[in-house]
């Protein structure tokens, strides 16, 4: 906590940086697995495909259209 | 009439990847599909504003995020307030539907200001181009770059300190509420 106090404030930016490097370190086998399971979380959802009351929404809205 | 089918089967065929759009951007299922269906409704009543075309998908993209940011910032308070509202309700909705193993990655990315979080999805999970997630954004593309590239690494440091290092290091990081916030 003192650290932080006394760091002048134009070197805060390279301080969290280096913070950063400690802490969580972005190796390109860890990008890689987020990227993944990022998409992996997506498509999950993605594969649910469309809900019905979508469907029947977009219906709805098409036959008002028509009338 | 041909025009009104090709829109509306490009509508139907965009509402899986604005659900799951929406559902990374709020970590909300309902709330989620709440946003779907307003954008649905918005994007109809509006396709005279639609390019024929251009990126029926991006546009609606592009409407449900101006839909969630108006909203996201009408409960900003609220959603502070809560404290951890979102991740109970999320964890709530997984054990439902049994997706336990996205749990942790869920909760981190609502842990991400939402400019890094929706830059982070459209690039990283929706498969947006940086110039197609700026204009979504209504942003240089190099702002989109810059909050993907900072989003990647907060992410990889909540789940590396959560998941990895935190075994070796048992004192916590700084608290949520510190990162709730805006990073830019």
């Amino acid at each position: 906590m003192n650290d932080k106090m006394r760091q002048p404030p134009d070197t805060s930016m390279r301080a969290d940086r280096t913070k950063r490097g400690k802490k969580g370190r972005l190796t390109a086998d860890i990008q890689y697995k987020l990227g993944q399971q990022l998409r992996a979380m997506y498509t999950d959802v993605v594969n649910e495909g469309v809900p019905d009351q979508f469907a029947e929404l977009i219906q709805r809205l098409d036959k008002r259209d028509e009338k | 009439m041909n025009a009104q089918d090709d829109v509306r089967g490009a509508m139907l065929g965009a509402v899986p990847s604005l659900r799951a759009f929406a559902i990374s951007l709020c970590g909300d299922v309902d709330r989620a599909n709440d946003l779907v269906q307003e954008t649905l409704l918005r994007a109809w009543s509006h396709l005279d504003s639609f390019e024929p075309g251009t990126n029926m998908s991006a546009w609606l993209f592009t409407i449900l995020r101006n839909h969630f940011r108006t909203e996201y910032r009408k409960r900003r308070r609220e959603v502070e307030d809560a404290d951890g509202g979102y991740a109970e309700r999320l964890t709530a909705r997984e054990e439902q539907t049994s997706h336990i193993e996205f749990n942790e990655l869920r909760e981190a990315l609502l842990k991400l200001s939402a400019d890094q979080r929706e830059a982070l999805i459209l690039v990283g999970a929706s498969g947006f181009s940086y110039e197609e997630a700026a204009k979504i954004c209504n942003c240089a593309v190099g702002t989109i770059k810059s909050r993907v590239n900072r989003a990647r690494l907060r992410l990889a440091e909540i789940l590396g300190v959560e998941t990895v290092q935190i075994a070796q290091e048992p004192e916590p990081e700084a608290p949520v509420a510190a990162s709730s916030g805006r990073d830019d």
